[in-house]
């Protein structure tokens, strides 16, 4: 088992005639990911690197029914992808695009969160992520998929290289990973790290799930709450941005720490209050994942029982 | 990005946003033959004049850099004292903003002041109006004392900031009956302002109620979305250089993201979460970072010599921790790229790289076979205990 995306996951990508996508829709389908074509407005019925091309989602729906589309469209015209993914009835949409107007990710939010509230089943990921990768199952997204093995591990972060950090190092102790779960570092995004600590809660191949958080708003605490309350499965912990001064964006849009709140300190404390296991050294993620493994009663009791 | 207080006020009238009358000045010279020629507000009935600093950072009142003068012969020495004059806040850091222009407004006449701000809540995902009572101070002390003197209240973006959100606020703010209509007007053009010109933040503090029952924007902070402003060409117009590091605007001119911090050990790394915790990591070890430096997915030649380039432009910077995960660019390319570049730079500081990833040992058996002064890790604390030591051995 793993979580959203295994190797019978069908997908299609947005934009996969530009530099990126095309790139990407072919690392994806080396490493066996079931990239079923793609779409470009203008371009529908060509073939791209091996690829059948559409015209929109709806298209590519009626062809090959695929169950993702992981969008490489560039930021101007992505929050407009997205909605089509999202329209076309695409269940699991994947956005790796970096630097999307906060405002217009306000209105593909609000509207998705009302498509769910009607009915319908659509997560997002991202924007600003790595994406998604079952390793030997699905890759979808960004990531190197070789240094990752699979194994016990669900991993779940803000940020990209830092992640393929913890990767590499469960990857070198021979741990593996479930799924590892890119969210983006947008301030507002699909997936956040609460509804993935859900999944992976609930699926069988997952021993302990390490969490990659950054300064800036409070979604970290909001999951540990939520762990304390309900996981079983211990939680490493990391939090980026120790020494990133107040007021100051470093890198993403969303890592900025404001008006006091956000930083790395009190996100850490909260953290530990709820009972994650916090490492201040990134370098030891990998080592604490195995001795929490090693240590036997590792397992928690969350707080609420039944509920 | 953000703009100054008088570009906010002129772009907050546009919108319908009463805001007092002044003119803003780059010299004393300015000022004085404004006021002997009576324009604009100088030749009106006011008696009373607000000289404010213009710098990008809260807090200018506190450092001195708000005045008042009660005859307006008095504004040209105001106005010559704050020109030129570095002014240091709490949201300045050490350094402090020096003063290059002076906005000068009528005085007015307050009878209530109130808080009044809209920002883009990333916890309701929403923008947020945020109002209290408790004008000109500072949010963060009314939030920590009084936290019920605070209404937020998240704006559903399917219906948008509408008249009973206004009468809402007004009504929570114990607005007479008869401003209700004003306020939910102002608010409502504050909101059609944040949406049309893609804002994170706008503040007005205070928001006044003046003698004669008017609602005026005394003070006015606006911040702009940097990934909207490519579709912001008015905003964007409003940039001022001055306010922004050097280095800083060099490094966005070759797409690099790079944040000028105060320590002695310079850091380069890919990706923004790895970049943040390597400069945790500089410190864990007993270093200090001097910077936050993304050079993004690939470190080509042309990159790396460029980084290192803005990363010596600081003379604070003692030496230089390279940390590199190759992912999708390979270990070899990257190792490539440092040795052509570092000997292109002529470094004069140590160099440690840490290489990980796609063909690492590879890489790191290039960079210890180039013949260059560095030092190569393959761990990430090792990379940054390496750096550490090598700065303090150099002093």
């Amino acid at each position: 088992m793993s979580i959203l995306v295994d190797r019978s996951t069908r997908v299609i990508v947005q934009g996969i005639t530009g530099k990126e996508g095309s790139y990407h829709a072919m690392a994806c389908r080396d490493y066996g990911t079931l990239v079923l074509g793609g779409v470009t407005p203008g371009k529908g019925g060509t073939v791209h690197e091996g690829f059948p091309v559409w015209d929109s989602v709806r298209d590519a729906v009626d062809a090959v029914h695929p169950d993702v589309s992981l969008i490489f469209v560039p930021p101007a015209f992505a929050a407009d992808a997205i909605l089509e993914a999202a329209n076309a009835g695409i269940g699991l949409i994947v956005c790796i695009t970096e630097g999307i107007p906060v405002q217009d990710m306000m209105r593909v939010r609000r509207i998705l969160d009302i498509k769910n509230e009607e009915g319908e089943d659509i997560r997002l990921i991202g924007p600003n992520c790595p994406g998604i990768i079952t390793p030997d199952g699905a890759k979808i997204g960004i990531m190197p998929g070789y240094i990752h093995k699979r194994g016990r591990v669900g991993v779940v972060s803000r940020s990209g290289t830092l992640t393929y950090e913890a990767v590499w190092q469960l990857t070198q102790l021979g741990l593996g990973e479930s799924t590892c779960v890119g969210i983006g570092g947008d301030p507002i995004r699909g997936l956040n790290f609460r509804e993935v600590l859900a999944l992976f809660e609930k699926d069988p191949e997952t021993e302990a799930v390490v969490m990659i958080g950054e300064i800036g708003g409070d979604d970290e605490e909001k999951a540990a709450a939520f762990a304390r309350a309900h996981m079983t499965k211990p939680i490493i912990g990391f939090i980026a941005g120790l020494t990133a001064p107040p007021g100051r964006r470093m890198g993403h849009a969303g890592a900025i720490v404001s008006g006091g709140k956000g930083s790395a300190r009190d996100k850490m404390k909260a953290l530990e209050s709820y009972g994650v296991i916090v490492v201040d050294n990134p370098s030891v993620i990998g080592r604490t994942v195995a001795e929490t493994l090693k240590s036997g009663s590792y397992r928690r009791v969350p707080a609420c029982h039944g509920c | 990005m953000n703009i100054h207080e008088y570009q906010a006020k002129e772009l907050f009238k546009s919108y319908g946003v009463s805001v007092p009358s002044g003119v803003v000045v780059d010299s004393a010279d300015q000022a004085r033959s404004l006021i002997e020629s009576k324009s604009g507000i100088f030749g009106g009935q006011a008696t009373v004049f607000a000289v404010k600093a213009q710098i990008h950072a809260g807090g200018r009142g506190k450092a001195g850099g708000v005045k008042i003068a009660k005859n307006s012969a008095d504004i040209p020495g105001l106005v010559a004292g704050l020109l030129g004059k570095t002014l240091v806040t709490h949201q300045t850091g050490p350094e402090g903003r020096v003063v290059r222009k002076v906005w000068i407004e009528e005085g007015a006449v307050i009878s209530k002041e109130y808080y009044l701000s809209l920002v883009l809540d990333r916890s309701s995902r929403r923008i947020s109006i945020l109002a209290s009572t408790e004008g000109g101070m500072e949010i963060e002390e009314v939030s920590a004392a009084h936290p019920e003197k605070i209404l937020t209240l998240a704006v559903d973006p399917e219906i948008g900031c509408k008249g009973f959100v206004g009468r809402q606020v007004a009504s929570f703010l114990g607005l007479p009956v008869t401003l209700y209509n004003a306020f939910a007007s102002l608010l409502s053009n504050l909101y059609r302002f944040f949406i049309d010109t893609d804002c994170m933040m706008v503040e007005i503090n205070p928001l006044i109620l003046t003698g004669d029952g008017r609602l005026l924007a005394l003070d006015a902070k606006v911040s702009f979305d940097d990934n909207a402003l490519y579709r912001q060409d008015k905003v964007m117009a409003l940039r001022d250089l001055f306010e922004e590091n050097e280095l800083e605007i060099e490094a966005s001119k070759h797409r690099l993201n790079y944040v000028k911090l105060d320590g002695s050990i310079a850091c380069m790394v890919n990706g923004a979460g790895l970049a943040m915790a390597t400069m945790d990591v500089i410190a864990l070890a007993g270093g200090s970072p001097a910077n936050f430096l993304d050079v993004g997915g690939g470190a080509s030649k042309e990159t790396v010599e460029q980084a290192f380039r803005i990363l010596l432009g600081d003379p604070a910077v003692k030496g230089i921790f390279v940390n590199i995960f190759g992912g999708i660019v390979r270990c070899e390319r990257i190792a490539g790229g440092i040795i052509a570049a570092a000997k292109d730079v002529k470094l004069h500081v140590p160099l440690v790289v840490r290489l990980q990833g796609t063909n690492a040992k590879e890489g790191r058996e290039m960079l210890r076979d180039s013949g260059l002064n560095l030092q190569v890790a393959e761990e990430l604390f090792e990379g940054a205990e390496k750096i550490v030591l090598a700065v303090k051995g150099a002093k």
